[in-house]
């Protein structure tokens, strides 16, 4: 649906970027918001049904083939999916064993949950972005804003789990007066410099699940913004932009999703030194 | 772009799903992955302790053919030096037997001829004795002069 007669290319971008939202509307009560009026109204206490829908969709196909190997691997010649699988997981151990060397069962599974999952949520991206509102539209669904990280609830969010194992993880290395010590005493080991050191370092912890879950909803979104743009151009001239930014865009998913998984994992291993 | 009640869901999914990579997907697979890292250090290590083996295996053989080559050459030697002496003392022995031979041969001719000289010797005294009588014409007496014609012989 390119830019029609009824609607303006603002109203067609705005649509676009509206996410189908259902919560807590001062006067309807529970309900699907008609617009972005309704959505911003209902403020904290709605959920991005779209969001999650197509997040949890992603995760759990991402399980499903993974598990799938994982209940068949065997140690003999490795066959197809294994192939596939064996070598993102291959990739992710190393990755985890080059920037992490603690000990922690978690991180390396953790880091594989990262980079697939994002990475599944990024390529959604390079369906047409017509294509899925399209179908809902046809079903009933008003809204529909199908990659979830162009949300910036769906990569906070995973930011923020990785920010409470990142204060998780301080506290159970070094005890709770250990972290506090080394939020008062570094970068400047006086005790006169505490509330100076407390304050670098606070905002320190609290800039890295910003720019975690920042730099991938920034990337995605404005990535999403190109595509809409370009979708709103007659459409026999629409290729010529699409298909390149949808090449340089599997290198942009596949690398934020590779990002995040880095950051992560060396925001884990900084929780776990001491100094 | 409202931050809402998604952030919270997106964080509670995004924990179940780290949570059942780590409890059912990552392990399996890893332990897959090792085993067969097992398997292919085994496959290598037999691989070059039997290349080692067929290099050490290789060696004996060499070492083994060099030490028969050497002690056929010793046995030939050997053969050939007894073959050498077998000849020389046979070719002593031969210059002996014919030493012996022609020792006998000659003591044989020694023998014979001093009997010819004996019977020589006879013959010449009957002879003289003969020649005497005739010429003096008158027998002697053969026994009174049997000592001077025996003195006569034994001078010839």
């Amino acid at each position: 649906m390119a830019a029609g007669n009824d609607t303006t290319s603002v109203e067609y971008i705005q649509h676009h970027l509206q996410n189908l939202t259902f919560g807590l509307h001062p006067q309807n009560g529970w309900s699907i918001a008609h617009g972005q009026e309704e959505a911003r109204e209902m403020g904290f206490w709605a959920l991005h049904l779209d969001t999650l829908g197509w997040s949890i969709a992603m995760g759990v196909l991402f399980l499903l083939l993974f598990r799938r190997v994982a209940v068949r691997a065997s140690s003999g010649v490795p066959h197809g999916l294994q192939n596939v699988v064996e070598s993102i997981v291959e990739f992710v151990d190393r990755t985890v064993n080059e920037s992490f060397h603690g000990k922690n069962t978690l991180i390396a599974p953790l880091a594989l949950t990262v980079f697939v999952w994002i990475f599944l949520m990024n390529s959604l991206k390079l369906i047409p972005v017509d294509f899925l509102p399209g179908l809902f539209a046809k079903m009933g669904v008003d809204y529909m804003k199908v990659v979830p990280t162009t949300d910036v609830n769906a990569t906070m969010g995973m930011a923020l789990g990785v920010f409470f194992l990142i204060i998780f993880y301080s506290i159970k290395v070094k005890g709770v007066g250990g972290f506090a010590r080394e939020l008062s005493f570094t970068p400047f080991n006086h005790w006169a410099l505490i509330p100076f050191n407390l304050l670098l370092e606070i905002i320190g912890l609290v800039v890295k699940p910003l720019s975690l879950g920042l730099r991938l909803f920034g990337n995605m979104f404005a990535g999403e913004v190109i595509f809409i743009l370009i979708a709103l151009l007659p459409f026999w001239i629409q290729w010529a932009l699409n298909v390149p930014w949808a090449i340089f865009h599997i290198l942009v998913v596949t690398l934020q999703a590779f990002v995040f998984m880095v950051l992560t994992i060396v925001y884990l291993s900084l929780a776990h030194e001491k100094h | 772009m409202n931050i809402n009640l998604t952030l919270i869901g997106q964080s509670i999914a995004f924990a179940i799903f780290v949570w059942f990579c780590m409890k059912y997907v990552w392990p399996p697979i890893m332990q897959a992955l090792q085993e067969r890292q097992k398997r292919i250090a085994d496959g290598l290590d037999a691989a070059s302790r039997a290349t080692r083996d067929l290099e050490l295996a290789q060696e004996k053989a060499n070492e083994t053919l060099a030490e028969s080559k050497a002690q056929a050459h010793e046995i030939l030697e050997q053969a050939n030096k007894r073959a050498a002496q077998i000849v020389e003392e046979a070719r002593e022995t031969a210059r002996e037997e014919g030493d012996r031979i022609v020792a006998g041969a000659r003591s044989e001719i020694d023998r014979e001829v001093q009997r010819a000289k004996e019977e020589l010797r006879a013959q010449v005294a009957v002879l003289a004795v003969a020649g005497a009588e005739r010429i003096l014409e008158s027998s002697v007496d053969e026994s009174k002069h049997r000592e001077l014609v025996d003195k006569l012989a034994a001078e010839l």
